[in-house]
Parts: C-alpha cells; structure tokens; sequence
C-alpha cells in the first residue's frame, strides 16, 4: 500500500467515524449507498483492469508512443483529446487507464489532454445537456472545453 | 422519471456491464491461449493495477456516500443562488469539487440555478468543476499519476475554468442583445 492510499484511507475513516458521531442513520444510510456504487462499478472495473493488462502485454511500448508519443506532435494530442471526449467510462476509471499509456510511452501531454476531455467533456449526456440548458449554453461549454483541454495539455507537457 | 423506471434502467445497465465483463474474459481467454507467452506479463500487469484500485476505491466510494446523504441538492441551490463575485466563483468551484454524483445530476440544479438569476460565469465554472475536479477524481489521479501530475492539472483546470465562464457569459450576454436589437425590443 503506498503512501497516497493510506493517507486517502485515513482521512475517509475520520470523515466515517466523524459522521458517525454526527447522525449514526445517515452514517449507515451512507455506507449501505457506498457498498451499492462500488458493486454497481466493479465489472466497468474488471473490464478496465483486463484492457489496461491486454494494452501492457500486447502493444509495444514503441507503437503507443510513436502515435502518443513526444514525437507524435499535435495531431496525436487532439485524436487522444477526440477520443477521450467521446469515450464514455466513469471518471475514476480514467486514471488507471491513463497511468497505464503513460507507462507504456505516451506523452505528458496526450495523457492530460486524454483525462482533461474525458472528464469535461460528455458526448453521451450532451443531448440532456442541450434540452436542460439550451444549445447554445451547452454547445458553448463543450465547445470552449475542448480547447482549453487541449492547451491545457500541451502547458503540462511543456512543464512536467 | 419515476423511481420504479430509474430502478430498472439501472438494472438493466447493470446487466448490460456484466455481460459485457463476460465477453471481456472470453476474449482474454482466447487471447491467452493463442499467445500463451504473455500470459505473464498481462496478468502480472492486472494484477498490479487491480491492487491499486482495491486500496482506494472502496474509500472514495465511502466518501462519495457521506458526502452524497449529508449534503442535500437544496443546500448546494441555495449556497449558489445568492452569491456573485470572486465569492461566487470561489463557491461555484467549492461545491462542484463535493464528492457527488455524476454531471447530469448536476444540470438540472444548474437551470434552476440559472431560473432563480444565478450569473452565467458561475453556472459554467459548477457545472465544470462538477465534471473535472471532483474530490474523489483528484485521490485518484493522485494515486496514480503522482502529485506533480495531480496538482499542475488541477491549479490549470481551475484557471482555464474560469475563464472560460468568463467569456461564456460575454459571449452569452453579447447574443442576447443582439437578438432583442434585431427583434426592435
């Protein structure tokens, strides 16, 4: 267990405990929601773990990185920031996914550019987006956070 | 929708990722037996992310429970509503980074946020704080792309954030005269 873990851990068990203290039904209530959400994921979990396993073990390292690499340019970074806008799999899931390209030879930048779009940007809810909050406050969100994933991306590549 | 139709929807998804984890394996297993010699490294590999998603996963869950039965929508509508202001996109920010549920939670209270006269700048930069730095996200990345990785994206995202409410809400404002311009109002 490393030292982030365990400090996560931590901080959850006094929140858990301080809780407790606090209103023992919510406390409860709570747990029994978080022992539903984590089996409501965990085959979205297994499926990601076996992809992450197949990319590592199959995939040379030179062919992730000759499309995602440093040397790949711009064009790598928006296909990624493309499909990470498109791709819909739970945020928490992402990172894993992502240290696992990061491994195997993709860029600083194609990574960040990946999670960032991944996250702000939803392909799927983008039609309830648009009849909640109407086209063009929707278009525009999605829209403006393309971009500025994308160069989001490429000021972590250039510092990291 | 209604909570029976919610229920089943969800289980209908629930199904639908199982199965999907089925196939997932069949097709490893086939993989496997037809290139036996990475048979090594693929499940050293997962078997190595596997454990780092055990010992953090259950945690961000609990606290995405916590946070999702104390903290109700009301309480976020209402500590939105009323400010503007530095105060209101430090706020905006806040409570979109509370560890709870998925974005298309988040844009319903969004439009009543917006119908009780909530500024743009401050929808925008909630609604995208809700999507990209939630808590429980940011244990994640932590843990597994480092801080030097978790904290630059972050103070990035946050700046980038803002702006873009910014010059969504010109842009948004700008629009909206000029159509009440053309239409003579």
């Amino acid at each position: 267990m490393n030292i982030t873990a365990i400090i996560i851990n931590v901080i959850v068990l006094v929140g858990l405990l301080l809780a407790f203290i606090k209103d023992r039904k919510k406390a409860i209530k709570s747990l029994k929601m978080a022992g539903k959400s984590f089996i409501k994921m965990l085959p979205m979990v297994f499926i990601i773990i076996i992809a992450i396993g197949l990319l590592l073990g199959f995939v040379p390292p030179g062919q992730i990185s000759r499309f995602v690499g440093d040397q790949s340019g711009a064009g790598g970074v928006l296909l990624v920031g493309i499909v990470g806008a498109i791709m819909h799999i739970p945020a928490l899931l992402s990172f894993p996914l992502a240290a696992s390209i990061l491994e195997s030879g993709a860029s600083v930048t194609a990574v960040a550019a990946f999670i960032t779009t991944l996250t702000m940007i939803g392909m799927i809810t983008l039609p309830l987006e648009i009849k909640i909050l109407g086209k063009k406050m929707a278009l525009l969100r999605n829209g403006i956070s393309f971009v500025i994933a994308i160069l989001i991306a490429f000021i972590m590549g250039m510092i990291l | 929708m209604k909570p029976e139709e919610k229920q089943i929807k969800q289980k209908k998804k629930m199904i639908r990722d199982w199965l999907f984890l089925g196939i997932t394996i069949v097709v490893v297993i086939i993989l496997l037996s037809i290139f036996p010699a990475k048979i090594d490294a693929v499940t050293s590999t997962a078997q190595e992310y596997f454990i780092e998603m055990m010992v953090i996963l259950p945690a961000v869950m609990v606290i995405m429970g916590l946070f999702a039965v104390f903290i109700s929508d009301e309480t976020v509508v209402k500590h939105l509503g009323k400010n503007s202001g530095i105060k209101g996109i430090a706020l905006s920010i806040l409570i979109g980074t509370l560890p709870t549920g998925p974005l298309y939670i988040a844009f319903p209270m969004a439009a009543t946020l917006l119908k009780k006269g909530a500024r743009v700048s401050n929808i925008i930069v909630f609604l995208s704080a809700w999507a990209c730095i939630k808590i429980p996200q940011e244990m994640v990345e932590l843990q597994f792309l480092g801080g030097e990785f978790m904290f630059l994206r972050l103070i990035l995202t946050v700046i980038f954030v803002i702006l873009m409410g910014v010059i969504i809400e010109r842009v948004i404002e700008w629009n909206d005269k000029k159509t009440s311009i053309s239409k003579g109002v």
